[in-house]
């Protein structure tokens, strides 16, 4: 068992981290905080999940959102995708195996993965409305947001959602408000069987290496942890049984990246632009100095005169 | 050299100096129309796509109100511009004449019309003006509709968008290096402003630039 994160004390607590522990800004250049806070990082283990819907419950009621009710197409997951609301979701998956032959139930908890390279944050164009702290956590400043959905086309693993209500990005904070006074994220709080585990990234790759190794033993040869590098890693893992087949979870990215697309717009669109209507600009005021205006004479006023003046015969 | 110069509303008044009217009314409002929508759309697109800009958005009562406002503006220049486009592209169309106008590119720049060929209603660059701006227009618009993401976010994968956004972005910028490319020469042929401010040029103005259409003017009029 890991060792549950104490209750909090009664006492008010001051924050452990803020505006001054900023890696990253959206649509901003800051200075990082010169000393990074030790790294955060939630740990679900795919193979201790009961798909009880309790992280999704707990999420609901921590952070005051409230799901539409759905309707029933004859599958688990409910609702049948991310949300405004709903911003973490078990996702049902049904996989035979063929080397073992068992029916495998695959339940995995979607959300955000808070990236160490966000591309939420990369594509954002609103100063501020998308923020990395220093330990990890990628969060949304809603009053900074003005409902683009960039992120959106940012996000690798599409996370956000954009609500119908105020027009602004919704997501996992992963329990920002928790985190900062020394608590777990809600949904690792309900979690009945730890298959949500919250703590130090170290923390969580090392006892995620100890559950591989369980995993292994029962014949899961390839479990392992999914932390993919293409993103920097990310504050949010899993640990799967097949995790040379991370697809088979309701398609999650087998190598995740920013798309190069966004990179494109994001990078070399966005100073060639600029560098082009800038040059375009230049040309003609060169252009002007160098050669003046281009100014009608008066023979070329003599010579529309003859002209329209030959057809009424005045000339 | 076939076709006809003439739009319907052109006319010559004989006179010191003679006067030539180029634009209507209806074609001057329909210009700026146009002019002023797609100032709109630079200013409010440029404070979305680089952060040094983002200040823009104050002139459009903030973020949310510029993203809000800046697809609705290009609707509307959407559809002014096909008025512009129905009004004008057959004086636009690509003649052998034009080839040899911007073979002379350096003449046009350096202000010799005397070694240039008699020009229509429109001249090679001009008419790139239309024909790319009408270009730019159908890519932006019909990108725009996929990131329109309050109205159409649902009917297209982030794929999709993604691969609009950057269109998008690009033929916006291009669509700026035309726009100012436009204002350039209207500012630097002088005499040409008053044709979309009050319809008229003079008659130098027309004998030294389209003279062509000049011709076929005088000579249909009669």
């Amino acid at each position: 068992m890991f060792q549950p994160i104490a209750n909090p004390s009664t006492q008010p607590v001051s924050p452990k981290f803020g505006d001054q522990d900023l890696i990253r800004r959206s649509a901003s250049s800051i200075t990082p905080a010169a000393k990074r806070q030790t790294e955060v990082a939630k740990l679900i283990d795919v193979s201790k999940c009961i798909g009880c819907k309790a992280c999704q419950v707990a999420c609901l009621e921590w952070n005051n959102l409230h799901e539409e009710v759905g309707v029933n197409v004859g599958v688990y997951d409910n609702p049948h995708d991310l949300t405004a609301n709903t911003w973490t979701l078990m996702r049902y998956s049904e996989f035979e195996n063929p080397a073992s032959g068992n029916l495998e139930w695959l339940i995995r908890k979607d959300g955000c993965m808070h990236c160490e390279d966000p591309g939420c944050l990369k594509a954002c164009p609103a100063p501020g409305a998308i923020v990395q702290y220093s330990n990890g956590i990628v969060d949304f400043v809603h009053e900074n947001c003005i409902g683009c959905g960039y992120c959106v086309k940012g996000c690798p693993f599409n996370i956000p959602r954009i609500s119908k209500v105020d027009q602004k990005a919704y997501k996992c904070t992963l329990c920002v408000d928790r985190v900062a006074v020394g608590q777990g994220p809600a949904c690792q709080k309900a979690c009945p069987t730890q298959a949500i585990v919250f703590g130090t990234k170290q923390q969580m790759k090392e006892w995620a290496d100890k559950r591989i190794t369980d995993l292994k033993s029962r014949g899961f040869t390839n479990a392992g942890l999914y932390d993919p590098p293409g993103v920097g890693g990310t504050h949010v893992m899993y640990v799967l049984h097949h995790n040379d087949q991370p697809q088979l979870y309701a398609g999650l990215a087998k190598d995740p990246k920013i798309s190069p697309l966004v990179e494109l717009w994001k990078g070399g669109t966005k100073y060639a632009g600029l560098a082009l209507i800038g040059l375009t600009a230049a040309f003609g005021f060169v252009h002007h100095l160098v050669s003046g205006a281009n100014r009608v004479s008066k023979e070329d006023e003599e010579n529309a005169k003859r002209l329209a003046g030959g057809r009424g015969g005045r000339s | 050299m076939s076709s006809y110069e003439v739009a319907p509303g052109d006319k010559v008044q004989a006179g010191d100096p003679v006067v030539v009217t180029r634009y209507t009314a209806g074609a001057r409002l329909n210009h700026w129309i146009t002019a002023a929508s797609l100032v709109l759309l630079a200013l409010s697109g440029l404070a979305l796509f680089h952060p040094s800009l983002y200040w823009l958005t104050g002139l459009f009562g903030g973020g949310p109100n510029t993203r809000m406002l800046h697809p609705w503006i290009g609707v509307v220049l959407f559809f002014s511009f096909i008025g512009l486009f129905f009004r004008f592209w057959r004086l636009n169309l690509w003649e052998r004449t034009d080839n040899v106008w911007l073979s002379k590119i350096r003449d046009v720049l350096a202000s010799k019309e005397e070694s240039l060929p008699e020009v229509g209603k429109y001249n090679a660059g001009q008419k790139m003006v239309f024909w790319s701006m009408s270009l730019l227009i159908i890519v932006l618009i019909s990108s725009g509709v996929v990131i329109w993401d309050q109205y159409f976010g649902p009917y297209f994968t982030v794929e999709q968008k993604r691969i609009a956004v950057l269109f998008h972005a690009t033929a916006a910028i291009v669509a700026i290096c035309v726009w100012i490319v436009h204002v350039y020469a209207a500012i630097w042929v002088r005499g040409t402003i008053s044709a979309m401010t009050r319809g008229q040029v003079t008659g130098g103005w027309a004998w030294r630039h389209h003279r062509r259409w000049l011709k076929d003017l005088v000579t249909g009029n009669k």
